[in-house]
This record gives structure tokens, sequence and C-alpha cells, in this order.
């Protein structure tokens, strides 16, 4: 279990060269886009690959990584967790310990970064959960720049606080009443609000799908995550970890643990879905643990829940953030080659891993990320306790306690 | 460039040229209020005046479309239409109407979901003229494109106000039938045109191609038909029917007069460029 069965050296070291120049991932990826926005996506493109090697540029990403968002963070050994679970250790990286509470901040720095080189007086983005909204929020109170946010009707409503949160940080939410209300259609919003404004607006997306260039650069900006984890594996137990375990909506706090591994054939990993009732019930958000077909939406091709006739899938989660049809085409490839396990965990498996984390360690987990540590519990009884298992503790909780009291029958 | 065989959209085209006329093209999404009603509106329009028709494809997520449209396809979507139903229509429309191009407009998920070349085929069987897939430009039709060409069909591209003078001659080398320029930046419905600032843009696009020029997004009346009309050889206008369509919802057989007033106005318009 702990080792790859195969050898994939050199399909595995491959993987580290794309996307091609086009912006595909092997038939994934791409630039599937109304012609209005080709322009804005070349111009996008041409500035990031230019400062991507610069080393000006990198050194203020991470001054600003390690100022204003307190890197890195620890990789935390959950002892008592690993114990109770009897088999490997379980190590936890700590995202939710960053400035605005997840790993989201990485890719928004980066993308401010590119919004202020642009000279765009606006940013806006779309969010789920609200923490990519937070972080984009935050970023654009720090450089004084004008901030609109697109959040699905339904995700305004089971995400309250982190809505007050951007307008405490001066941030406009918009509330998206059309189509399923979710995180699909404030990216559907936030596209027609750039196709309008493309002239004076940053497009700040919040994971490693839409078109060329943002899954390539939201990987890059989120790479931070496996770089450090892997520094830190060897610091703490001398050895690469076993396996590495991440929840994948989206997919950028996974993409962005997993990718600095890629080409270490014996690091196993887990990409964990949202199983929602269950995915034989066809009410959950795991395209590709259920085997969804290939599809194009938000500007790439990857895999898709969608109908027969091709119409994108109502999806169902507990949690706002992995509430959405598609995943990166990055991961997309990553399922085809066997690089990565896709696995789901249902919404009451992830209920019970947040209160399991929050008694015996202290650590109240993001719903989300909560995905990530439902896995865990399985994964980590079948491994032996010299054995190390690295959880992408990719958010925190706070955010989550009303939609948990409203499950426990509380109200506030 | 146009292919080798004459599709009745670039026979059209002869013909209005022949005539010193400006194409007219109406759009309407397929199925919307039902896809009863589809049929009876297509004759309207021509009826009315329609060169052209462009027939647009529900799609649940239609990311380039203003609220007009988008409310179209949630009409269309809760009675269940899917890409089947409009080859069904389109064929129902050749029966009496063997002259008039018909074009297919919609998001790409749709015709990947069937298949590409099973698409191509039932486009082909149905007697569509030509496909303009809004999210999928030249770069990303490598596959469609051969498909629709070896049967026939016309890839339709958009050209937009953002579109550089490189990208400009890409588009052109690839597009059929006529090209698509959208008149502004933003989804389909928004802001009335600029007319001087259309003129700007469609000059350098004469120089690169002999694709007619069409044009769309912003244009609701007579009126602003005629202005597009003077620099164009043809004016696109969606929105302006698709909301009338939506105003008579509960009354379906109220719309096509509707359509008429509407599109007769802007033919008339156009004709006066002409006459």
């Amino acid at each position: 279990m702990a080792t790859c069965e195969v050898s994939f050296v050199s399909k595995f070291s491959d993987l580290t060269r794309l996307p091609d120049a086009r912006g595909h991932f092997g038939p994934y990826g791409g630039r599937f886009v109304s012609e209005t926005l080709s322009f804005a996506l070349d111009e996008l493109e041409k500035t990031y690959l230019s400062l991507r090697d610069d080393p000006a540029f990198l050194a203020e990403f991470d001054y600003d990584l390690a100022h204003y968002v307190g890197r890195p963070s620890p990789l935390y050994h959950a002892e008592r967790w690993s114990k109770q679970l009897g088999g490997a250790q379980i190590w936890l990286k700590r995202e939710d310990l960053n400035h605005t509470g997840a790993h989201k901040v990485n890719n928004t720095i980066g993308q401010a970064l590119l919004a202020k080189k642009s000279g765009k007086p606006r940013v806006i983005a779309e969010t789920g959960a609200g923490q990519h909204g937070v972080a984009t929020a935050t970023v654009a109170a720090r450089l004084g720049l004008e901030c609109d946010v697109y959040m699905g009707a339904e995700d305004v409503q089971r995400q309250k606080l982190n809505v007050y949160r951007m307008r405490l940080l001066g941030a406009n939410v918009i509330s998206v009443e059309s189509g399923t209300r979710t995180l699909k259609d404030a990216m559907n919003e936030a596209l027609r609000d750039w196709v309008t404004n493309v002239d004076n607006t940053f497009y700040i997306i919040g994971t490693v799908a839409g078109p060329h260039p943002y899954p390539m650069l939201v990987r890059d900006f989120n790479a931070v995550v496996g770089r450090e984890a892997r520094r830190q594996s060897f610091e703490e137990f001398g050895a690469l970890p076993d396996a590495l375990i991440a929840c994948v909506g989206g997919g950028s706090n996974a993409m962005g643990l997993f990718y600095p591994f890629v080409e270490d054939d014996g690091v196993v990993m887990y990409g964990v879905e949202a199983g929602g009732d269950g995915v034989e019930t066809g009410r959950h958000a795991a395209p590709l643990s259920s085997g969804a077909p290939r599809g194009v939406l938000h500007g790439n091709r990857t895999y898709l829940m969608s109908d027969e006739g091709g119409q994108v899938s109502d999806t169902h989660s507990v949690s706002a953030g992995l509430d959405y049809p598609g995943v990166g085409p990055e991961h997309a490839l990553w399922k085809d080659v066997g690089r990565v396990n896709y696995v789901a965990a249902n919404d009451n498996e992830v209920l019970e891993a947040f209160r399991e984390l929050t008694h015996v360690e202290g650590i109240m987990p993001a719903l989300e990320s909560a995905h990530a540590l439902a896995y865990a519990k399985k994964l980590a009884p079948t491994l032996r306790p010299d054995q190390h298992i690295v959880v992408n503790l990719s958010g925190r909780g706070d955010k989550d306690i009303m939609t948990v009291a409203n499950l426990d029958g509380i109200e506030f | 460039m146009t292919g080798q065989t004459m599709n009745r959209i670039d026979q059209r085209f002869a013909e209005l040229k022949s005539q010193g006329r400006r194409a007219l093209i109406p759009f309407i999404t397929a199925g919307d209020p039902g896809p009863e009603h589809t049929l009876g509106f297509m004759h309207a329009l021509v009826e009315a005046g329609a060169d052209i028709i462009e027939l647009g494809v529900p799609f649940s997520d239609p990311m380039a479309d203003g609220p007009v449209i988008q409310k179209a396809c949630e009409r269309a979507l809760k009675r269940g239409v899917r890409l089947s139903h409009l080859f069904e229509i389109v064929q129902e429309f050749r029966q009496s109407d063997t002259t008039t191009p018909v074009v297919l407009m919609g998001y790409l998920n749709p015709m990947e979901r069937i298949g590409l070349e099973a698409f191509a085929d039932q486009a082909a069987a149905a007697g569509i003229d030509g496909v303009l897939t809004v999210d999928m430009p030249p770069e990303e039709a490598e596959e469609l494109g051969p498909l629709l060409k070896s049967r026939g069909l016309a890839s339709i591209f958009l050209v937009a106000p953002t579109t550089s003078e490189e990208r400009a001659a890409t588009i052109c080398a690839h597009g059929e039938g006529y090209l698509y320029y959208v008149s502004l930046k933003g989804v389909t419905g928004s802001a009335i045109l600029n007319a001087t600032d259309v003129a700007d843009h469609l000059a350098p696009l004469r120089r690169m191609t002999d694709l007619p020029l069409c044009v769309g997004f912003g244009i609701r009346d007579g009126a602003s038909a005629a202005e597009v009309g003077k620099v164009a050889d043809g004016v696109i206008v969606g929105s302006a029917l698709v909301s009338r369509i939506a105003a008579n919802a509960d009354t379906p057989e109220a719309i096509p007069a509707e359509l008429k007033a509407v599109l007769g106005e802007m033919r008339q318009a156009l004709d006066a460029l002409s006459a």
C-alpha cells in the first residue's frame, strides 16, 4: 500500500513539463472562451511567463508569504489521533494557520502581484465557501484595489460569516441567483463581468481550473505548500512521506501539496472528492471518482458532471467549497495516468472526522479539509506505525460552525 | 475561406451581394418557451425577412450570455429540450423551406457529450448549414472543424473588439460562412453599440478576408440595424427577439406576430439602405 506496485518513472517525470504551450494537459485544459477574453488571457500569459522565473518577482512573492501570510506553515504531528487510529503517523500541513485561514491566500498573493504589474484598478473573484473571496478581498484591501466577489445565493446563506468578513474588508459581495446558485454559477457571473470590464479588471480565479494560463499559475503559486511539506518531512521524520491526502473540489490545495512530489514514485497520493449523500446516490460533487464523462466548462476541458444532453449537473456537498461539477484539468490527467488515486468521502464521514479532529487534537478543520481527514481515518489503520501520511489541512473550520450547529439542531 | 461546396450560407450571401442588400440574421433559443413552438417561429422569421436563422442550443451555463438569453435557456431546459430536439425541428423546417440557411449557435459541452462526430453527422442530416460554438476559438477547433467541413457545414467564428490583428488573421483563415463581429465588450443583450467604433474595427477585417462581415450584440431596433448595416454585410439580432418571446411566454400564440413586428422594422430599415 505504501509504495506504487508499478514504476512509472518516465511517465511521472513528464508530468512536470505540462501544460504545453497552448495550455493543454494531455487531452485536458486549453482555452475554451468567447473571443473577447482571448486577448486578456494572452496578455496574462505573457506577463506571467515573463515573471515566473524572475528573481525579483519571486523574492517579492516569498517576502509576502513570509511576512504577510506567516509561512512556512507547520507540519504538525497529530500524535494522539495517530495512536487512536492505530496505524501510520499522521502529519497535518497547517494551511489553516495562514493569514485568512486557508491555503487560498498563497494564490491571491501571487495573482495580486500580477494585478499590480498589469496596472488594473479593479479585481473580481468567484467564491464558494468564501475562503477565496476573503483571501481576494484581503489582498485587494492591502493594495487599495476595488473588489467585487461573486458568490452563489445558496452559499451566501450557508457562509454568512465569510460574507460579512468580505464586506468588512471593503469588498462588494454579489449574490448570484442564476442556475444552481452555487460556485459554478458564481464563476459564470464572474466571467460575464470580466468580458464586460476586461479593460480595467483583473480576474483572480481561485482554483486550478478556468482557461489557460490559470490552472498553471494557480498551481505554481500554491506549490509552496508541497515544497515546504517535502522539506519538513525530511526534517521531522527523515524520509519522504508514504502517502499524501488532500481534498479536491477544483483542486488547488491538492495540486499545491502534490505537485512538488509528482516525481517521487514512492509517494502515493489520494485526492478526496465530495461524496455528498454517497456517490451511488447521484447526489455528490465527485466527477473523478464517480466516473463522470469528459466535458468543457469555464474555459477548460476536464471531467465534468453532466447529463446525457451535456447539461451540467446539480451537485451536492455539505461543504460549499467543494460543491463544483468539474475539476482542474491537471487532476483529470493525473487520474488517467494513475499518478493520483481519486476517492470520495460522504457528508456523514466528513462530519465525523470534523468532530474527531476537534476533540482529539483541538484543531477545528474546514469541512472541505475534513474530507481529507475522513480518508486519513480509513487509510492510517492499513499502514504500519513507522509509516507517515501528510494530510493537507487546507483551512480552518470557524466558518463552518453555523453549518455544523444547524445539523445539531442548534440555532443562534 | 469558404469550402469548395456551395452551401446555403454562401449561396444566400451571393444573392444578397448581387442585390446590394444586407443580411438580416435573427437568433432565437430553440425550444423556448417549448419545443413545439420553434418551427412556427422560424417560419414567421422567414416571412418577416430573415436571410439566415441562428438557432441557440440551450445550455445550463451560458457564460457569454446576458440575462435575457440565460432565462430563455432555462425555459427551454425546463421543458427538457436537447440537441436531438433541435435536429428534429430543423429537419421539419427543411420539409417546407429548403433555402433559408440555419446556423446552430451554442456552447461546446452539449456537442461533446453526444460525440463530435455524431454531432456533425446529425447536424448535416438535419439540414443545418453552419455551427458557431461560442466557447471554441479556432485554436481549439482542430477536431470539430474538419468534421464539419467534410460534411459541407461552415464553422463560424467570433471576432471581438479586443481581437488583435494577428489573431484576426488566424480567425479569418479558419472561418467559413461569415464572420460574426461582436460589437461590444460584454454579454449578449448589453448596452447600445457604437457604430463608429464598429466601422473602425471592420475596416481592417475587410482587408484580410472576403468573408461577409456580420455584426451582433446591441442591435435592438430598425435604427441600430441601419447604423450597422451601413458598414456591415449583415446584422444579427438576438436579445431583442428573445425578450419578446419571454414577455409572451404564457401566450405563445401571440409570439409569431411579435417577432414579425420587431424583425419587419429592421428589414425595412436595412432595405432602405440599398434603395
